[in-house]
């Protein structure tokens, strides 16, 4: 064990931490962290380390008890143990209540743990931070601030981690894939959910599925209803509701699930001083997840909050060869090439730029978010133009809704000039 | 030497099994109160108790204020509120250092926004002056941008103000509770006062305290029940004044924040009103507020569309950028405004009565002096307080953004690794920390509580990634 001041110019801050260094290092042990260890690992990269701040491993899906993770029927809880263990197992050391608390420099960390403070440095450094579901503040939501305010994460920590009671009726707010989610643990916690309510004019999930949550399971749904006040000191005893029409009503409930409406958990990223991205609020990657710093990559629901685990997992895996390529080539210096920009009605692309330096990988995806919901019927048309030449166009089918993204094709890539301007992707009705 | 007196105790629950009289019982645990109290309690030859309505201290006003620990330079000269304010921010500063609350001598700069306000800058220095705080200067348009580059355009100059300090609200009241505990007083909570009743007793007459836990006896009271003090006044048939509360709402922003303001940035007070401002915390965070509105309702602590609509019109003014970041969180306090510009501390020595009204948002600063001040009103009424001791020193936790945290410290993960486990990140709480606030001479009653000992679920996630478990370590305290 080497103690000492590691680093330069941090001498003080240093002082005290083991100084360590590694080949790659992981923050965040979720399904693109473990997934980009797994692979990077089994490819004989060196030392693969994975830092993860919670006390298990795996990320979110630790607390989703429901199926849909890789297959229908495969839930959270083994989704989460089994990309934990095939990282063990290629090689990879997971450690948890291991916290990252700082980038000094690039590719270095500062780390808090039982064992105490270490600064590590990487050759590749990989962020997979995740993401969080904004709170009850963050969405400025008036009135008084009693207990019983809760968001799908803790709710479900609370109900399938820790066994806690909950409460006896609860409004729901969201309509996103997660709010369903929610409305499964509150059942199956025993809560009834009086009203599950949006802004929106229609859910954003598939009508399937929402029809299903509504008459099945008698969950009434308000549309284009806001949530104004909350009630009750102490304990949470109702809220107050405006309808389209202006009318006013009070439902009383004891519990309150802010659903969805996920950010980036990019905290640590922005710290660093890596470039961020304006429109998702996670740091700016190329179509090799690398930032705007050497040897530091950025993967999994930083850049998109929030998408499946299994897109998050994908896309460590695609990260770690370009991880590999960097431990191969790691002198040579990056170089990006074009942006993409959106317009409205879209609200951010990602990845946001294309690489100068790698050859055009043309199998690459692409997700774009709706800033509003999009109709079903009529069909929109997703148009790809840089310096106003039309690289590529594609139908888009089916309804776009704010909560997850819509994956386009990135066959045009090759096409597009890397030295030319920024490439715009617009979506407009399709004309008839 | 004194021998170290007995530690009071700490009550919650239960009937207030208390036959003998108390020398003097202190209504009201919030900044004030607990003050009183830390200061009755350095004389040992009287017993004390503080009573407390709510179920901890520092649950009233003093709990959500704008965290700053004032000069006093904007005070009206002479009066009792400038005094005790000037001498507080003092006292309090000393108080701080000694025990680790958290301070952060940021400075203060008064905006001018338009020509009228820019004019009424040398007078603002000259009533400083007035004040006995000879330190403020009025800096220039492009000295106040070189000072705040991210201060919305427009601004035309400014009362730069370097005194003025920020400092953590929850830990000051808790540190007086505490040490006052420590030295003997009882602290008696969830004890809404009902009514007194005033007996002849053996000897010597005293005050009887009804509370919703049973009756209570005490030679002299001390009425700092802040919102309330106009109705326990009333209680002991006093009519001197009427609370009116006024409702300050707050928002705070997330930490990337506090790279953009390096003051408290005050406005100019206008015949308008005092308007809002924008400041650091000493967790590293920005704050924007107060609004200020005039109720009639003491328990009208929530916030409104129209307040936050209002702070969002004002932020986007001062600080642009700033409406950008993402929200913390937003909470409302009431002040309790009288119909006078001034503290109303006033005593009775024939009725042993001591009424403490009207501090409002300068409490914080002052509180040390009013602690002081109504000791001293005590004696001269009457009370036989003996020589006073000096406490033994306490030391709060370390929750400042600039002081070095448990999770930074090498030695204190090596003597216990609990304080290398990060359970809240978002404020990078240890579960060491916890385990010493819910184990603390004055433990939390709630999770609210036990964010304000510890930062835990205050932070940008509200409990998404440690509510649940922050709670499974609560309820386990508890059971």
């Amino acid at each position: 064990m080497v103690n000492g001041t590691g680093g330069t110019g941090e001498a003080g801050r240093a002082l005290g931490r083991r100084v360590r260094e590694v080949d790659v290092l992981i923050v965040g042990a979720g399904p693109a962290g473990l997934t980009a260890a797994e692979h990077l690992a089994a490819a004989d990269c060196g030392t693969v380390e994975v830092l993860e701040r919670e006390q298990q491993a795996g990320g979110v899906p630790r607390h989703c008890h429901h199926g849909g993770f890789g297959t229908p029927w495969t839930s959270g809880p083994r989704f989460a143990a089994a990309r934990s263990r095939a990282a063990t197992d290629a090689g990879a050391v997971v450690r948890t209540s291991t916290t990252v608390t700082g980038i000094p420099e690039a590719r270095t960390v500062d780390v808090t743990g039982p064992d105490g403070l270490e600064r590590i440095t990487a050759r590749a450094l990989v962020l997979a931070t995740g993401a969080r579901e904004r709170p009850r503040a963050a969405r400025l939501v008036p009135g008084t601030r009693p207990a019983g305010i809760l968001t799908t994460g803790e709710l479900q920590q609370a109900v399938h981690l820790y066994g806690q009671y909950v409460g006896r009726r609860a409004v729901v707010v969201g309509t996103e894939p997660v709010a369903y989610a929610a409305l499964d643990t509150l059942r199956r916690a025993g809560v009834t959910v009086v009203a599950q309510l949006t802004d929106l004019d229609r859910p954003q999930i598939p009508p399937l599925r929402a029809a299903d949550a509504r008459l099945r399971r008698t969950v009434p749904l308000l549309t284009r209803t806001t949530l104004t006040e909350v009630l009750g000191r102490g304990r949470l005893t109702g809220v107050r509701l405006r309808h389209a029409d202006g009318r006013t009503t009070q439902v009383p409930c004891d519990t309150l699930v802010f659903t969805g409406d996920f950010v980036p958990e990019a905290e640590l990223a922005r710290g660093a001083g890596l470039r961020m991205d304006r429109a998702t609020r996670g740091p700016l990657v190329d179509t090799a997840f690398r930032t705007d710093v050497p040897g530091v990559f950025a993967v999994g629901n930083v850049l998109h909050a929030a998408e499946t685990a299994a897109t998050a997992a994908a896309e460590g895996h695609t990260a770690a060869a370009a991880v590999r390529r960097l431990l191969a080539h790691e002198d040579r210096p990056h170089a990006f090439g074009p942006q993409l920009a959106v317009a409205p009605p879209l609200r951010w692309i990602t990845p946001g730029r294309l690489p100068r330096d790698l050859p055009a990988d043309d199998t690459q995806r692409f997700l774009v978010r709706a800033a509003e919901p999009l109709p079903a019927r009529g069909g929109a048309t997703l148009t790809v133009t840089q310096d106003g030449r039309t690289l590529h166009s594609e139908r888009v089918r089916g309804p776009l809704r704010t909560g997850n993204s819509r994956e386009i094709s990135g066959s045009w890539v090759r096409d597009a000039a890397l030295d030319g301007g920024p490439i715009h992707v617009t979506l407009a009705a399709t004309r008839r | 030497m004194n021998a170290p007196a007995a530690e009071g105790r700490v009550t919650r629950y239960g009937p207030l099994q208390d036959s003998a009289a108390y020398d003097v019982v202190v209504i009201g645990a919030g900044v004030v109160g607990a003050g009183i109290a830390r200061e009755l309690a350095r004389h040992r030859r009287v017993r004390v108790a503080l009573v407390e309505a709510s179920h901890d201290v520092g649950d009233g006003t003093s709990k959500a204020n704008t965290a700053i620990l004032h000069t006093g330079f904007d005070a009206t000269p002479g009066t009792l509120e400038a005094r005790l304010v000037r001498e507080g921010h003092a006292l309090l500063g000393a108080y701080a250092a000694e025990c680790g609350i958290p301070v952060e001598p940021v400075g203060a700069l008064l905006v001018a926004w338009d020509e009228d306000q820019l004019a009424a800058l040398p007078g603002l220095a000259a009533k400083a002056a007035r004040n006995g705080y000879e330190a403020a200067r009025v800096v220039d348009a492009d000295a106040l941008y070189a000072r705040e580059p991210h201060l919305g355009p427009g601004a035309l100059g400014a009362l730069a103000v370097p005194d003025e300090s920020i400092i953590c609200p929850f830990t000051t009241p808790l540190a007086y509770a505490t040490q006052a505990v420590r030295a003997g007083v009882d602290l008696h909570l969830n004890s809404r006062l009902q009514h007194v009743t005033w007996a002849e007793g053996e000897g010597v007459g005293g005050h009887t305290l009804h509370t919703e836990r049973g009756p209570l006896h005490a030679r002299w009271l001390v009425n700092a029940a802040g919102l309330h003090a106009d109705t326990v006044d009333r209680m002991l048939g006093r009519t001197t004044f009427t609370v009116t509360p006024r409702r300050g709402q707050l928002v705070v922003f997330d930490k990337p924040a506090r790279a953009l303001v390096h003051h408290i940035l005050l406005p100019v007070p206008t015949a308008l009103g005092k308007g809002v401002l924008v400041a650091p915390t000493v967790f590293g965070n920005v704050l924007l507020g107060p609004t200020a509105e005039d109720l009639h309702d003491k328990t009208a602590t929530h916030s409104t569309e129209q307040g936050l609509s209002a702070l969002h019109t004002q932020g986007a003014r001062i600080l642009p950028e700033l409406l950008e970041e993402e929200v913390t969180t937003v909470y409302a306090g009431l002040r309790a405004a009288t119909e006078e510009d001034d503290y109303r501390i006033d005593s009775w020595a024939e009725q042993r009565y001591v009424t403490v009204g009207g501090i409002r948002s300068t409490g914080l600063t002052a509180s040390l002096a009013i602690a002081a001040h109504v000791t001293g009103l005590l004696a001269e009424a009457g009370l036989d307080l003996g020589t006073p001791t000096s406490l033994p020193p306490v030391r709060m936790p370390s929750l400042g953004e600039r002081t070095q945290r448990p999770y930074q410290d090498p030695g204190r993960i090596a003597a216990d690794p609990d304080y290398g486990r990060i359970v809240c990140h978002c404020e990078r709480v240890t579960l060491g920390e916890i385990r010493d606030a819910l184990g603390s001479t004055v433990p939390p009653a709630s999770l609210e509580g036990l964010r304000r000992r510890t930062r835990a679920r205050g932070g940008r996630c509200q409990g998404f990634h440690c509510g649940a478990a922050l709670r499974d370590l609560f309820d386990g305290e508890l059971s």
